[in-house]
């Protein structure tokens, strides 16, 4: 079974089809990567998956479920985390709240509880914390730890973000743009952290990016979208080298 | 500076830093025990103002400092637990019961707000408390067979059994437990899952939302808990002042709460007891300034009301983290004398145009 | 018929009255479409305004159609003084940022027009040229005041759509106020259209405060009422200068009628009552559109 199915998926803002007729689907552990220009739909795709938009017509399923119209705030729930184009962190709190926040649906303690500080509730922040740890290791980011996300570099960032998005324990992970305004050396370490997202922690990648480096080294399969519309689908070199995918890159 | 060196999880969760940190909070605790032998009545009487409005302060911050919703409504709280207090004590029920029941009523009145308001942001958010303000203000003044409006109640000195709180000192120990709960449930709050819920629905509501964040649920826990707090203020309040009327819950009130928050300094808990402290001292000291430099007319009310607002554009457009913030700029500029440099504590500008109405 | 009479005379003053609100919320989204600042300190605006008018006309003597394009013009210097000083250092924080500075700013001037000495806490009165006379319109009676106040209005709203319509920098203040930073890159210098449209919004304030100061007596206290038109803005819709007349009329017209055919103390509340009403249904406002942060 996919772990993602999309079918006949549409967005329109006003006359504008953002996402017209769109059906993919994403395996259990692979990379699966969205493509076009700017414009084409892929973000849209994104927030339509975490239910920022609705849609108007069509179906996504996760794990064989229906999620096209649940709460916004259930789809994490469900085992889908993300991260931003532009980066949305909590600028105000630190490095290691943010990846905390990042396990709030994994939380089970209750607001009495909580205001009291009562043992249970000790023991489960404790508990979460080292998981918060983990990823912290992985990522490389305990120098930053207890620095404000706000003040921080934008590359260092974005993998905060990254960070925050693995701390929820995901099974797929939506990438906006991984590595808009990062430079290379930067990219290159988010090429391999990707990998190792997938290959050591099993977790799904479903990823919108432009920088074809950083696309051949990681994806699995590619998916071209311009206009809305699905242009080419398939391995990486052959959506490339797709006739559409070159007319809607360069234009006529 | 102290750097701390942490060796286990369980650091980043403690209540305090360090131990110094807890000494020096403990030095503050027993200054505080101590205070009724080294004042009078009359600085006595402003430490138990600055205890009730710091618990006021403590749940306005909690909306607007870390959850980042505007109230321009908070007195209406404020009336909502002074009035139960009064009424209900007029009736005969034992402050143990009173209390919880003027938190409880303001609440309420919070959750009422709160879900209405769940759906609007900014400017309409701020807009519709204040509205809501004024509704309640006109019913405390209409609605003379409970609040006997303008001619106000006369509220009586607090007893629980046969301990009368009838000596200022007595009246000083509750305020000052009052606050010492309240901040420590706030403190606590702060640090497990809805205060990193709240914090993260003020910074980024999108991002909270993908992360499983109930948008909705936290906006009402976050006006239910304000209001409740604001409401048990309320109700000490009444019993500070002794006679509770409508004019003393105008907005001017709502906005002396926010001077509190914002002067305190914004999403600090410290902030909302140096606010407090602030908000007590600063008309004294406008009496003393006014007297000095011979100046009559124009009324107090006037007066404090412009520096109120003065300070709240001064600290807007100057110091935005507000007195907590200006504390901790001068500690780290001595700790780290010779080198403290000025960008350390830069503010970052954000010309994001979707600030309207996002 | 009678009954009708009655309800038309309320409607007429409750719209003399709203063209007030009206003014004032044209103020408060003038503001907002250029800047994105809501200005808390648009009814102290008129207050300072309508001190003005009375310390030129009363004070100081001067006829009514000298003193009163005076405290126009010195509320319009004021308004672009106030951007120039207070208001651009915050431009781009956040919303509460913005809140709190304005309301900061109306708690300022209230207190200091409180303090200069020929104004004080007292209530005063100046005459226009319309004070005491009425005209009949068939059984309805409508005092010159409301009549010049609602023709100010109408001429007002005239004039500022050929303005935005038609001028070059009225063209200009619409391009920076739909987009900041286009506006900019196209060589438009938007700092200065900021502080010319406080000019502006502090000038039309100064008119509505004059208009206004022979109904409700000039005082420091007067600029509550432009707490008034913030309900009259909302439902607006904050963004649209029709939708602030619209708005202004509305409430006008509420109140009104609240005040003769329902219980004292309504009158006072009516306009909050219909802008929760308004808020729980239309979040944005009436004419107000759903814009959301874009990630």
């Amino acid at each position: 079974m996919s772990l993602l199915a999309i079918d006949n998926l549409s967005l329109h803002f006003g006359g504008v089809r953002a996402v017209e007729d769109v059906s993919f689907r994403v395996e259990p552990q692979e990379v699966f990567t969205l493509i076009g220009p700017n414009g084409a739909g892929k973000t849209s795709i994104f927030n339509l998956i975490s239910r920022i938009y609705d849609a108007h017509a069509g179906r996504i399923a996760f794990e064989g479920r229906d999620i096209t119209a649940i709460a916004p705030h259930e789809v994490a729930q469900r085992g889908i985390a993300r991260t931003f184009q532009n980066v949305e962190l909590f600028e105000h709190a630190t490095v290691l709240e943010n990846l905390l926040l990042g396990r709030h649906v994994r939380f089970r303690t209750r607001l009495p509880f909580e205001l009291l500080f009562t043992p249970s509730v000790r023991a489960e922040e404790r508990a979460h914390r080292e998981k918060v740890e983990e990823v912290i290791d992985f990522l490389e980011l305990q120098h930053y730890r207890d620095s404000r996300t706000g003040n921080l570099p934008y590359g260092v960032r974005k993998v905060v973000e990254l960070g925050r998005a693995l701390a929820s324990g995901p099974k797929l992970l939506l990438l906006d743009e991984p590595s808009s305004g990062l430079n290379t050396e930067e990219t290159e370490e988010m090429s391999f952290w990707i990998e190792d997202i997938t290959q050591e922690l099993g977790i799904t990648v479903l990823m919108i990016e432009h920088d074809m480096a950083l696309v051949r080294e990681v994806s699995d399969r590619v998916l071209a979208l311009n206009y809305g519309r699905i242009i080419a689908a398939g391995d990486v070199e052959s959506v490339q080298a797709h006739p559409e995918v070159v007319r809607a890159y360069l234009g006529e | 500076m102290h750097v701390v060196r942490k060796t286990s999880y369980e650091q980043d969760m403690q209540l305090f830093a360090h131990r110094g940190v807890a000494f020096w909070y403990g030095v503050l605790v027993l200054a505080a025990l101590l205070a009724p032998l080294a004042l009078n009545t009359y600085y006595l009487s402003l430490l138990t103002f600055v205890c009730v409005y710091a618990v006021a302060g403590v749940g306005l911050m909690l909306l607007t400092g870390y959850a980042g919703q505007v109230s321009l409504g908070h007195a209406a709280f404020l009336a909502a637990g002074a009035y139960t207090e009064a009424i209900l004590q007029a009736h005969g029920i034992p402050f143990v019961l009173s209390l919880p029941a003027a938190a409880a009523v303001a609440a309420a009145l919070g959750l009422a707000v709160g879900i209405p308001a769940l759906r609007l942001t900014g400017i309409y958010l701020a807009v519709a408390t204040l509205a809501f303000a004024f509704i309640v203000e006109e019913i405390l003044t209409r609605w003379e067979s409970v609040t006997r409006g303008n001619f106000g109640i006369a509220v009586e000195p607090l007893a629980i059994g046969p301990l009368s709180f009838d000596a200022e000192w007595k009246f000083y120990y509750l305020a000052f437990g009052v606050l010492a709960a309240t901040l420590l449930a706030a403190r606590n709050l702060l640090r497990t899952k809805t205060g990193r819920a709240l914090v993260a629905l003020r910074d980024s509501a999108i991002a909270a939302q993908s992360f499983g964040v109930h948008l909705a649920w936290y906006k009402t826990v976050a006006f239910g808990l304000s209001a409740g707090l604001t409401g048990l203020a309320g109700a000490l309040y009444a019993h500070k002042i002794a006679f509770i009327s409508p004019e003393q819950f105008t907005v001017m009130v709502s906005v002396e709460l926010l001077v509190i928050v914002v002067v305190g300094g914004l999403g600090s808990l410290h902030g909302a007891v140096f606010g407090a402290a602030f908000i007590v001292v600063l008309p004294q000291a406008i009496v003393l300034a006014k007297s000095a430099f011979g100046i009559s007319g124009g009324g107090q009310a006037a007066v404090d009301s412009g520096v109120f607002g003065l300070l709240l554009l001064l600290f807007m457009l100057y110091e935005a983290q507000g007195l907590y913030g200006r504390w901790i700029k001068v500690r780290y500029y001595l700790e780290l004398f010779p080198f403290y440099r000025r960008a350390t504590f830069r503010r970052q500008k954000t010309y994001a145009r979707t600030e309207r109405l996002q | 018929m009678r009954a009708f009479v009655e309800f038309s005379q309320q409607v007429l003053s409750g719209a003399a009255l709203g063209c007030i609100y009206a003014l004032i919320a044209l103020g408060f989204v003038l503001i907002y479409k250029a800047t994105e600042v809501v200005n808390f300190a648009q009814g102290e605006l008129m207050m300072l305004g309508a001190f003005l008018g009375y310390t030129f006309i009363s004070l100081f003597g001067l006829p009514f159609w000298l003193g009163l394009p005076l405290a126009v013009v010195c509320m319009a210097g004021i308004g672009g003084l106030l951007d120039r000083i207070v208001v651009r250092p915050i431009v781009g924080q956040p919303v509460f940022a913005i809140v709190m500075v304005t309301l900061g700013m109306g708690f300022v001037a209230r207190s200091g027009a409180s303090l200069v000495p020929a104004w004080g806490v007292d209530t005063h009165v100046f005459s226009t040229p319309f004070t005491g006379k009425v005209t009949s319109i068939g059984p309805l009676v409508a005092s010159h005041d409301q009549l010049a106040i609602m023709a100010t209005t109408a001429a007002l709203v005239a004039v500022l759509f050929l303005f935005f319509r038609y001028t070059r920098i009225g063209i200009a203040m619409q391009a920076a106020s739909q987009n900041q930073l286009a506006a900019y890159y196209v060589g438009i210098p938007v700092k200065a259209i900021c502080s010319l449209i406080w000019g502006l919004s502090a000038a039309v304030a100064a008119v509505a405060g004059i208009l206004l100061a022979p109904i409700v007596f000039v005082h420091a206290n007067m600029g509550f009422i432009g707490l008034k038109a913030f309900p009259a803005a909302v439902l607006g819709g904050f963004g649209s200068i029709p939708g602030a007349i619209a708005g202004g009329l509305v409430i006008g017209v509420v109140e009104s009628l609240a005040g003769f055919y329902l219980p004292e103390g309504f009158k006072d509340v009516a306009a909050y009552v219909v802008l929760l009403l308004v808020l729980a249904i239309r979040p944005q406002g009436l004419f107000g559109e759903g814009l959301r942060k874009k990630v």
